[in-house]
């Protein structure tokens, strides 16, 4: 049976009389490299290639091919020998890199055509040109293969020079193994491609570097296990990422996470790299994309307050120089005051126009990265206009967070930052629909204004619906006045309320009274340490209680079981959903304080009352609602309902 | 290859092959308080702080400190404050992080200071040092040994500047006595 290896794993060879089978996407080059026991490659006689192709015990390949079988003898190896390399080298003029061609595989098997022992897929590869594929090493008498998948940009000369032959040697093994290889036809273009390919692959002017023996390897991040001799990292600008996912097995949660996308490379010299969406630290693609945006939304802010510093000491410093070009008396006779003066505002022309330059640069990056990361997004992320939620299908899991509009700054308002928040959420949210809160919302006549706001909180209902798995969360509506009704209809209509809209008084006792109970028991039998013992009616999947037209309906007793879900319902999974008014309930003076602080403020219209955590910009928070006409949320909840119909029986 | 930089030595921080630098790290090390007595946690610990001042025109602008780790415009970075010190053995207890390509373009000199914030004077710490390195590939630019500094509290160190296109470093390594930056003010202003 073969044992499938991944990245610096390693196996038992049994066998002395083994063949080393490589199947390439591309056809490449297969040497044999022989090291000491320090892996060094010292002396003559250590790389088997169609120029040399035996050697003591080993016997490499002659030309190039996509298939490769040859044999190694390890009995007839020389004593001094600890390390047979298998290596694949691109031929020039063919394909980059191996991140540009399919993976190819690599096996170690019993001769003539027996079966494989080990066999390795080169995964993961970027710029590489030569890569280490497998290792055959000694190992207290006994041999072993190692999958070692690691490689050099900079090609064969750098492989070996790394391997401590001296640089000119290095080279001219590496020239002599591809002219050897090299069909005769080809060979004027070869030697042409030499340089490039013996040298650096990008930053051709410094090949003495690239290829100078590391008398002390740098560490690069990604060395796997001690042991290789000093692999350099691939790529020049970004270190190389290493995956240990075994390609043929699937995830599961002990396992480590999803790869990541790898950095593209940049589209030209000195320009920044492209953007890639998920290309931020997290184990799911989901926690890296929300890492991404916060990211973004970090170097927005950090990029604006460069800017506005520069521009305000740019405006501070001509004042002063204005002033004093003023009050010098030398200035009062003659125009030497005048040029003073256009000095003063030439230089604070010229700072500013720095400042705009890099912010110009890094807004462009942003809005490159944005352009990417936005489609990228799932669900729970996306704007309602992404083609995402069309091919939506509930989820098996709970989202990580949740968008809950848009930011965005003044200096550049279409590029908007997804608010994201992470799920289940701290603190309960209030949409305020009164008209005092902005100036947008002042311009709005009242009942528009209210509509809009019970709309928002319905598409944020939905959402929180459609990415939770059927029967994880649950969606309480108290609407005293029944003044909500028609945003609600959509909810109403597809049955995907835990019950009809409280109204009434009595409806809105009965309702905060089941959730308070709920909250109290889930707290109970968590202090107790027994949450399974709940009672069978307590529902425990999330639940999200929406307050329309709060304070109409409540009296003081529902008003203090209000505070209480606020305050003590997040942790046990009740979250608090309010649209109201602050004016309206001014009756109860500064007692409700407390509780429009705890919440979080949204509006319905765009509104800048937002902080950010780094430098307190002040944000425009935009509600993201389904586009005019779009099905997009009738959808969202048909799904919703047929995923309970067929979880409920 | 380590400068030892002498005071009021300026340097350009060009590399070798021509290129700019890009990033900058000051790096302060010292060697933590030895344990003392049955009760380890009464050891009188030694705090040294690394703090950067940027300067607009000779105003200070903005301060990366134990305090606020990052510049608002989110440039120079400090890894986080260390309590204590460490083994002594020459590697960064402290750092703050200079992305000289992201500095804002009205910062014109960024002041490099340490300062102990426990009140022992250099005297009695252990294999104190600073450093500047090139943080592209690691290499050390230029190093102070504070230890045996003399009966001082603070010392400022450094200061990068523009130059041209590019910036420079003046060693400064000037004595001084405070618990923060704030006392050092009056001190660094003679340097910019």
């Amino acid at each position: 049976m073969t044992a499938e290896l991944v990245r610096g794993q390693n196996h038992p060879v049994s066998r002395s009389r083994v063949e080393i089978r490589v199947s390439a996407g591309t056809p490449v080059l297969a040497l044999a490299s022989l090291a000491d026991e320090q892996g060094r490659l010292a002396g003559t006689g250590v790389l088997a290639h169609p120029g040399a192709r035996t050697l003591p015990g080993v016997h490499a390949p002659a030309d190039l091919a996509d298939r490769h079988t040859f044999a190694v003898d390890l009995d007839a190896v020389a004593a001094d020998v600890h390390r047979v390399g298998v290596l694949l080298v691109l031929p020039p003029g063919g394909p980059v890199c191996f991140g540009a061609v399919p993976a190819s595989y690599v096996a170690v098997a019993a001769p003539d055509g027996g079966g494989e022992i080990a066999g390795y897929t080169l995964t993961g590869l970027d710029a590489e040109t030569a890569v280490i594929a497998l290792e055959l090493y000694r190992r207290q008498g006994a041999w072993k293969v190692r999958a070692v998948g690691q490689g050099y940009s900079d090609g064969l000369g750098a492989l070996l020079a790394d391997g401590g032959m001296p640089a000119p040697a290095a080279r001219e093994l590496a020239a002599a193994a591809l002219r050897a290889a090299a069909p005769a036809k080809e060979a004027d273009a070869t030697l042409a491609a030499l340089p490039s390919l013996v040298g650096d692959l990008r930053a051709p002017q410094t090949p003495e570097r690239a290829a100078a023996p590391a008398p002390d390897p740098t560490p690069a991040s990604g060395v796997p296990y001690a042991g290789t001799p000093g692999p350099a990292p691939a790529g020049a600008g970004s270190p190389p990422t290493i995956s240990y996912t075994h390609p043929r097995r699937r995830r599961t949660s002990s396992e480590p996470p999803e790869p990541a996308p790898r950095a593209a490379a940049a589209a030209e010299p000195g320009q920044p790299p492209r953007p890639v969406a998920g290309d931020a630290a997290g184990w799911s693609m989901d926690e890296r994309l929300y890492n991404q945006v916060w990211g973004m939304f970090e170097d927005l802010a950090r990029t604006v307050a460069a800017y506005r510093s520069a521009v305000e000491f740019a405006d501070s410093r001509m004042d002063r120089e204005l002033d004093d070009a003023l009050s010098d008396p030398r200035h009062r006779i003659g125009g030497s005051g005048n040029a003073a003066r256009d000095a003063a505002r030439a230089r604070r022309e010229e700072l500013v126009a720095q400042a705009q330059a890099v912010l110009d640069r890094d807004l462009a990056q942003l809005i490159a990265e944005s352009e990417v990361v936005e489609p990228a997004l799932p669900a729970s992320y996306a704007r309602w206009d992404n083609p995402v939620w069309h091919g939506h299908r509930t989820p098996e899991e709970g989202p990580l967070a949740l968008r809950l509009g848009d930011l965005h700054l003044p200096e550049r308002p279409d590029l908007r930052i997804p608010m994201l928040v992470r799920v289940p959420l701290e603190r309960g949210l209030w949409i305020d629909n009164g008209r005092t809160g902005s100036e947008a919302a002042m311009a709005m006549d009242t009942d528009r204004l209210r509509r809009a706001a019970m709309d928002m909180a319905v598409a944020h209902a939905v959402r929180l619906l459609a990415v939770h798995p059927a029967d994880r969360f649950s969606v309480h509506v108290i609407d005293a006045a029944g003044a909500g009704a028609a945003s609600l209809a959509p909810l109403v209509r597809a049955g995907v309320l835990a019950a009809p809209p409280a109204a009434g008084a009595a409806g809105v006792s009965r309702t905060l009274a089941e959730l308070t109970r709920r909250v109290d028991l889930v707290q109970m039998a968590l202090k107790a340490g027994a949450p399974e013992d709940l009672p069978p009616d307590v529902d425990t999947a999330e639940q999200l209680l929406i307050v329309h037209d709060f304070p109409h309906g409540f009296d003081d007793r529902a008003v203090t079981q209000l505070r209480y879900l606020a305050d003590e319902g997040a942790a046990v999974g009740v979250h608090l959903l309010m649209v109201a008014d602050r004016d309206e309930a001014s009756a109860y003076g500064p007692l409700l304080d407390p509780l429009w602080r705890s919440l979080m403020r949204l509006s319905p219209v765009p509104d800048n009352h937002l902080a950010d955590p780094w430098v307190h910009h002040a944000w425009t928070f935009e509600p993201d609602l389904p586009p005019q006409g779009s099905q997009v949320l009738g959808q969202a909840l048909d799904r919703v309902a047929e995923a309970r119909r067929t979880t409920r029986p | 290859m380590t400068v030892n930089m002498t005071k009021g030595q300026a340097i350009s921080l060009q590399k070798s092959d021509g290129g700019t630098l890009t990033a900058v790290r000051m790096g302060l090390g010292w060697q933590a308080a030895k344990r003392r007595g049955l009760f380890g946690s009464r050891t009188r610990e030694i705090d040294l702080d690394a703090s950067a001042v940027l300067f607009a025109d000779k105003q200070p602008v903005d301060v990366v400190f134990f305090r606020h780790l990052q510049s608002d415009d989110g440039s120079v970075r400090h890894t986080g404050d260390n309590l204590v010190g460490g083994v002594g053995q020459g590697g960064d207890d402290e750092a703050i992080l200079v992305d000289l390509q992201r500095v804002p373009v009205h910062i014109d000199q960024i002041v490099f200071t340490v300062n102990s914030f426990t009140g022992q004077t250099f005297q009695e710490v252990q294999n104190a040092f600073c450093r500047i390195v090139d943080e592209t590939n690691g290499q050390e630019l230029a190093r102070y040994t504070l230890d045996g500094g003399g009966a001082y509290t603070a010392q400022i160190m450094a200061k990068v500047s523009r130059a041209g296109s590019g910036w420079q470093m003046t060693a400064l390594g000037n004595p001084a006595n405070g618990r923060t930056f704030q006392d050092l003010m009056p001190a660094i202003l003679p340097h910019l």
